[in-house]
């Protein structure tokens, strides 16, 4: 009992003794290590390799598409990149950078804690993603997997065995880490707080990722399912999925949405809370609606996990089954809507100051309004009879994965790399990163919606020369978000070696990680946190920190807005 | 003179804005031209609801978009002005107020698309009765052994998805049915009544036309831009779309579900003639087809089953082995 209890009072890291030493040298990075920041920057590390690999994927498409004919690249090699590049941008980019690196890194600072729950099943969550990867890279070698990230069968069934096989273990792998990341989590957001954190002022990126663990905890054990079945079918000659056996093709399109239309808020989840970060942080004013956003995460998670069919209008389903997920994908606009018009709240009368992470906090805001508003026109069975599986859908989740996760992502490093690497980044660089991202991915992506309602299906090397026009204004842009990515790592890599040092807190944030050194000890902070403003009390004179000095403030700001 | 410019009052810029607003969202829901012909009854349906979701969608961008860039502007930090902004964490009306709006919205255009889905014939899966006489075969076959019988019992499979009725006619039989089969790479239209197989769909204008969907190799999806519908072709499931073309020409075609390396090309056209053009292209092809049939069947007594199939092997995706085992069980 005692023991089983133990982790919850001092994390094992701390029970061990101190075998650590002082400050982490750089091969630790490269090693088994159970200290949360380790694993967060692992994470970030690895997943932005992916990314640049999975971009590169999409340009070489992007070049194939400027021709209507299928000239650079073979259709095997275009459907393998077509499926790679989502799997990676998904399973290996996002997911583990916003919950893997953000969760990771932060979680255990802002809620004054020295590591997670469980560090070493921490460790071992990361670690089950190289060979993730290995497995993927290897698949690419033998022709890749070719039948979509989605991989329906009976295609993914009878097309390159091997490399779908490769697939499918490589997805089972990271499926598991983000179980195992979930678990660890919640147990750690829920029993490790410090003691005067009550849940009306934990941060709101925790309230964000105990909704994420939630619907990953519930949701991937199911994808985890439909792909073994799958693995069986391709491999040990079963036919669950296979209709002259007796089985049925539909039914792995439900088991691989029940996860993955929850994956597609386990992508954004961790974003919005990390929006209510950094909004309130650059703007000098408090979060507008705490409980609100606090809310609607969860509202999303519940809600999110009965609208998977609204990928499915035009497969084998029911007109009943239409007409519900019609409804309850239209619900989920609520509370996103609310969280949207709560930040463009919070920017109305800050004091706004033109960083970088603002900048893209904006921008992902100007362009999730866009996403969800097609999203919405998605949502509706009778329209999306029309769009589905067409440049439009490809458009709209561009602009909620591209425009919302990445740019959030962006926004976070931003953020959080004076935390991370004690140093400053270069402003200059970070707001001409943003300029060519934004113009890039409106490039890339607003034409996509033409297309798509015009009649272009997705994932074609080769299409009608009616489009061709429209491809070609895809395709520069598509070069534009390529060449954004180099002064975002000019930027990095420099300041990580050269960067002025920041101190401790140079946003003059309030959330805990910030009272610490940057980059932090290794158990976090030298004496224990002390919570003596709440997250977002920006406006309220903190460091008079007397109760009186408050109220009179109160007063006086009272007196001033009416 | 700073008194001067703030003389004009901020509800009469909140009207004009608003008129502004209302305008733009209106014209540009009319005017968009995102859309292709109408070529169905069901596509001014779907138009219409494009253009309502459209109308306020555009109201709701101008609205948020304008407010950030607004905000952007007017709220940015003074040089110098290190201080915080006014303590403000929350107006509880406003927050209701933006919480019921879009409430508002999504409910009625989730009562919106289930009437319009409606109308579109789409509450009638099964069909015009059809699948009926197929059931009770199945009872029969099912007990048959192998890969064909399965072939046989998807037909007799009476869970059929999609638009089985249309928005006139009801419940009543359509005037043409069609069979359609997707391949890897390629659409085959079955005629029933005449016996006519065509890698194009022709149909007659203004007629009741029912689409029998099915894949025999991996899933397809069956799209016509111009008609505004859309199914899925499933291996072992039967699939219904129904419509009634309204203008004649030639229109695409397209399989809309990754279904191999060569999805890009699978496509054909769908070709809407008015009644006598249709009447003659069945002559035409009757013609061709029945006389060709008839010889086969006279020819087929001289000839073993295996070589009365081999020229249609290759258009049939089936390989020597399968003709061999083929004649095994015969």
């Amino acid at each position: 009992m005692t023991q089983a209890e133990l982790p919850l009072h001092t994390p094992p890291s701390q029970s061990q003794g101190h075998q650590h030493p002082e400050k982490w040298s750089w091969y630790h990075y490269f090693w088994y290590n159970t200290d949360h920041k380790v694993i967060g920057i692992q994470y970030l590390v690895t997943s932005f390799l992916f990314y640049l690999i999975a971009g590169v994927m999409a340009l070489f498409m992007r070049a194939e598409l400027s021709t209507p004919d299928v000239d650079l690249l073979s259709p095997e090699l275009y459907n393998a990149f077509l499926t790679n590049h989502g799997t990676m941008m998904i399973f290996f980019w996002v997911v583990p950078a916003a919950i893997g690196g953000f969760g990771n890194y932060l979680i255990p600072l802002m809620i004054g804690a020295k590591d997670m729950a469980f560090p070493n099943l921490n460790a071992i969550a990361f670690w089950l993603n190289p060979p993730a990867g290995l497995l993927l890279m290897i698949s690419l070698f033998f022709g890749g997997a070719q039948s979509g990230w989605t991989s329906y069968p009976p295609l993914s069934l009878i097309t390159n065995n091997v490399g779908q096989s490769l697939w499918i273990l490589a997805i089972v792998l990271v499926g598991s880490s983000s179980i195992m990341g979930s678990v660890n989590f919640l147990v750690t957001i829920f029993k490790m707080r410090v003691p005067d954190m009550t849940w009306d002022n934990l941060p709101l990126f925790c309230w964000a990722m105990v909704a994420t663990s939630i619907l990953a905890l519930f949701s991937t054990p199911v994808l985890a399912a439909g792909l073994v079945l799958l693995l069986f079918d391709i491999n040990f000659g079963t036919g669950f999925f296979r209709p002259e056996m007796g089985g049925n093709v539909v039914v792995y399109q439900h088991l691989f949405w029940f996860y993955s239309h929850p994956a597609v808020y386990l992508m954004i989840l961790p974003i919005f809370g990390i929006m209510s970060e950094v909004i309130p942080t650059h703007v000098r004013k408090p979060i507008f609606g705490y409980k609100a956003i606090a809310y609607s995460s969860l509202a999303i998670c519940i809600v999110g996990l009965f609208v998977w069919v609204h990928h499915m209008f035009t497969s084998g389903t029911p007109p009943w089954m239409r007409m519900f997920f019609t409804i309850s994908t239209l619900i989920v606009a609520v509370p996103t809507g609310v969280k949207i018009f709560s930040w463009v709240a919070t920017l109305w009368g800050g004091k706004i100051r033109y960083t970088s992470p603002l900048l893209f906090g904006v921008g992902l805001l100007a362009m999730f309004v866009f996403g969800g508003l097609s999203g919405v026109t998605l949502g509706t069975a009778p329209f999306d009879l029309h769009v589905h599986d067409t440049y439009y859908v490809v458009a709209h989740f561009h602009y909620v994965l591209f425009g919302g996760s990445v740019f959030g992502i962006y926004a976070a490093i931003y953020h959080w790399f004076p935390k991370i690497t004690g140093r400053m980044y270069n402003e200059t660089l970070g707001r001409i990163h943003f300029v060519l991202t934004f113009i890039g991915a409106n490039l890339t992506f607003l034409p996509m919606h033409e297309l798509g309602l015009k009649g272009m299906p997705r994932r074609i090397a080769m299409y009608d020369p009616q489009f061709t026009t429209i491809n070609q204004i895809c395709t520069y842009g598509s070069m534009l978000l390529g060449f954004s990515v180099l002064p975002f790592m000019v930027n990095m890599v420099w300041s990580w070696m050269k960067g002025q040092p920041a101190g401790r807190n140079p946003w003059r944030a309030l959330t805990l990680e910030w009272q610490t050194t940057s980059p932090p000890a290794i158990e976090n902070f030298d004496e224990d946190p002390i919570l003596w403003a709440g997250p977002y009390d920006y406006g309220i004179d903190t460091q008079g920190a007397e109760e009186e000095t408050v109220e009179e403030m109160l007063e006086e700001v009272k007196a001033e807005v009416s | 003179m700073a008194k001067e410019k703030e003389t004009v009052p901020i509800s009469l810029i909140t009207l004009t804005l608003g008129i502004a607003v209302t305008g733009i969202s209106f014209w540009y829901g009319q005017n968009n031209g995102l859309l292709p012909e109408q070529v169905s009854e069901q596509a001014p349906l779907v138009d219409d609801f494009f253009q309502v979701m459209v109308t306020i969608g555009t109201a709701l961008f101008l609205l948020v978009e304008g407010a950030i860039v607004f905000i952007m502007i007017k709220f940015r930090r003074k040089k110098g002005d290190e201080t915080d902004a006014p303590y403000v964490e929350g107006n509880l009306p406003l927050e209701i107020f933006w919480t019921a709006i879009p409430a508002f919205i999504v409910i009625g255009l989730g009562i919106y698309s289930v009437d319009v889905y409606s109308q579109m014939g789409g509450f009638d899966a099964i069909g015009s009765g059809i699948a009926h006489n197929h059931s009770h075969h199945s009872v029969e076959i099912a007990s048959l052994p192998g890969s064909e019988a399965n072939l046989l019992m998807a037909e007799g499979d009476n869970r059929e998805y999609g638009m089985g009725a249309t928005p006139v006619e009801g419940k009543l039989p359509p005037d043409l049915t069609v069979n359609v089969t997707g391949i890897q790479y390629a659409w085959l239209f079955n005629y029933p009544d005449t016996g006519i197989v065509a890698g194009e769909l022709h149909v007659p204008v203004g007629k009741d036309v029912q689409l029998s969907i099915e894949a025999q190799d991996v899933i397809h999806s069956f799209w016509l831009p111009q008609f505004r519908i859309k199914q899925d072709a499933i291996p072992g499931e039967k699939t219904l779309l129904r419509f009634v073309a309204t203008q004649t020409g030639h229109y695409p075609v397209v399989c809309a579900e990754l279904c191999g390396a060569y999805h890009g090309a699978m496509r054909t056209e769908v070709i809407v003639h008015n009644q006598e053009e249709y009447n003659q292209w069945v002559a035409e092809n009757q013609i061709a087809a029945v006389p060709d049939l008839n010889k086969a069947v006279a020819v087929q007594q001289e000839r073993s089953d295996g070589a009365f199939l081999e020229p249609f092997v290759e258009q049939m995706g089936v390989n020597e082995h399968t003709v061999t085992a083929l004649q095994h069980l015969h």
